[in-house]
């Protein structure tokens, strides 16, 4: 994992580093794919500026992806794997989010796709969405207890 | 059809739960569809009931052993999830695999799509009531399972593309029944084409159906035939190529019209399509050559160094107990699987299992498209718009 400085030459960055330099929390650069990460502070309204912001038109949204780093803190990361069809490029957002804490504005607004997403999510890792139209789960039945994906949530499942 | 307008309270309209025991949800797919006569007021998908914790289960396998568990989500494209898995990995480790290689994915993975499209066709048309050209699909998808039986030993859970190249050389004479495919199967396309295309019950039961346009699918984040069918030419083997697609020449059909008619014809286009770049395939694929990448320790060496070489022996034996660990860092690998983008992310923490597999399935995504589809609508009409998705409930669940 890398973070150089020429990662600040690529536009799109130089877009969101102009907009609001407060949110970037880092940059990675890992196999030629481009991560940008965010405080959570912040998603809601970098959402917004990546989709409808002056030649950014990142309006695909592709997948939003879980994982626990458990026990490092702070433990949960989403990533959001974004595409501009018209510009035929792609990026990725990161935010952490703290185990005592796992909360994070919903982008369902921006992306209707990210509903599933975010109900995957907040089935399997337990990490709540601010804003969601319908956060109940949606793959294990309503009365399952826990979140299977932690990393603390043993294979056989909990005894 | 046109789009009934409804004005009546709750009290009026009646709950009715279809699947998850319903032969046309394809698989165990719970819709409750709140129903006002007819017509459908509200659609509610439920999903979940195929659910295995696939993902949780990868993350105490190692990379090589994964393989495996792919197949099993898109029951219907195992080798496109073999594909997009081991891309992902080939992409965590910096790995070359060989040209040579790279042709037979390709061409088995356009077989793949076929054989794919075959049972959608197939299933779609007998849930709409057309009974004999199901049988013709599943006659014409049998050769392809026997090819496939032929390179991997397996009808469906191939797991034939391994990190770093294939599992084994391709017996003699393959090459021989994929051509025997490509002179028949065009005509065979034609027959399909000839029973449906312009048949006036397939028509009334497909046009102006299970309407959904580009925005909204690109809202929906819907890809594949179904987003192509709205009038985006969104293909990944033509927007971030991999496997050495941008060296063959095809088209991406895309209809404006955006109903089920619309992508049906998509996808009828796109199997001819897909013959096309098989029939390139095999006029590219060397007769010889390397089908695994040079990486010792990562690739299990050939039977005959590990009689004569210990290094070899000692690597073999290292793959298979402790596997390798490629570096630390995530990445995300998608592919153009016969059901649209099919993405894999895959988060390395330096050890020999991934430390977390996600699955981007198409499925998934496009069944959220679903309500839009339907509420409205005649409930005979969902029965298409369902089918039209081609969803796969082993993949939606995992």
């Amino acid at each position: 994992m890398t973070e150089t400085s020429d990662l600040e030459q690529n536009p799109t960055i130089a877009k969101i580093r102009n907009w609001r330099p407060e949110a970037v929390a880092g940059l990675i650069s890992f196999r030629d794919e481009l991560t940008v990460v965010v405080y959570r502070e912040h998603l809601r309204a970098l959402a917004d500026f990546m989709k409808s912001g002056p030649d950014l038109a990142f309006t695909y949204l592709s997948d939003v992806t879980g994982m626990d780093r458990f026990p490092i803190e702070p433990r949960f990361e989403l990533n959001y794997h974004l595409l501009s069809l018209s510009r035929r490029d792609r990026i990725g957002l990161r935010v952490r989010l703290s185990g005592e804490d796992p909360v994070v504005d919903s982008v369902v607004s921006v992306w209707p796709t990210a509903n599933w997403h975010e109900r995957e999510i907040f089935d399997l890792f337990g990490v709540r969405f601010e804003g969601h139209p319908n956060l109940k789960r949606l793959l294990l039945p309503d009365d399952w207890e826990g979140f299977p994906l932690r990393k603390d949530y043993p294979v056989e499942g909990p005894r | 059809m046109t789009t009934v307008q409804t004005a009546v309270g709750p009290e009026q309209t009646m709950v009715l739960n279809m699947g998850p025991q319903h032969p046309s949800t394809h698989g165990v797919l719970r819709v409750l569809l709140e129903l006002d006569g007819e017509i459908i007021v509200k659609a509610d998908v439920d999903i979940g009931y195929l659910h295995t914790g696939i993902e949780k289960t990868a993350e105490a396998l190692t990379y090589s052993q994964a393989i495996t568990i792919t197949d099993r989500m898109d029951y219907l494209a195992p080798l496109s999830n073999n594909l997009a898995y081991c891309l992902a990995v080939e992409k965590l480790l910096g790995l070359e695999v060989p040209k040579r290689a790279q042709y037979i994915r390709v061409l088995l993975t356009e077989l793949t799509r076929i054989g794919s499209h075959l049972i959608w066709l197939g299933t779609h048309a007998i849930d709409l009531g057309a009974m004999s050209v199901f049988l013709y699909c599943f006659r014409e998808r049998e050769e392809l399972l026997k090819i496939f039986e032929l390179v991997s030993g397996q009808r469906m859970m191939t797991s034939y593309f391994r990190i770093g190249g294939l599992a084994l050389e391709p017996p003699l004479g393959w090459i021989g029944r994929v051509q025997n495919i490509l002179r028949t199967f065009p005509s065979r396309f034609d027959e399909y084409e000839e029973l449906l295309t312009k048949n006036r019950i397939w028509l009334a039961r497909t046009q102006g159906v299970g309407l959904l346009n580009a925005d909204d699918a690109i809202a929906l984040g819907v890809s594949g035939p179904s987003l192509r069918g709205s009038g985006v030419d969104y293909d990944v083997r033509k927007y971030f190529p991999y496997s050495s697609y941008d060296e063959f020449d095809f088209k991406v059909p895309v209809r404006k019209e955006g109903d089920c008619y619309a992508r049906y014809l998509c996808r009828v286009a796109e199997m001819r399509e897909s013959l096309k770049i098989v029939r390139q395939a095999v006029e590219k694929i060397p007769p010889e050559g390397p089908i695994k990448a040079d990486a010792p320790g990562i690739v299990p060496p050939q039977r005959e160094k590990m009689k004569t070489e210990m290094e070899a022996l000692i690597y073999h034996f290292k793959i298979f107990t402790e596997g390798f660990a490629p570096p630390a860092g995530e990445v995300y690998q998608r592919i153009e699987s016969p059901r649209g983008e099919l993405g894999c992310f895959i988060a390395s923490d330096g050890s020999p299992k991934p430390y977390r597999m996600k699955i981007r399935a198409p499925s998934f995504v496009n069944l959220q498209a679903l309500e839009k589809m339907v509420e409205g609508k005649l409930v005979a009409d969902a029965i298409a718009s369902i089918g039209t998705l081609d969803i796969v409930l082993g993949e939606i669940d995992r």
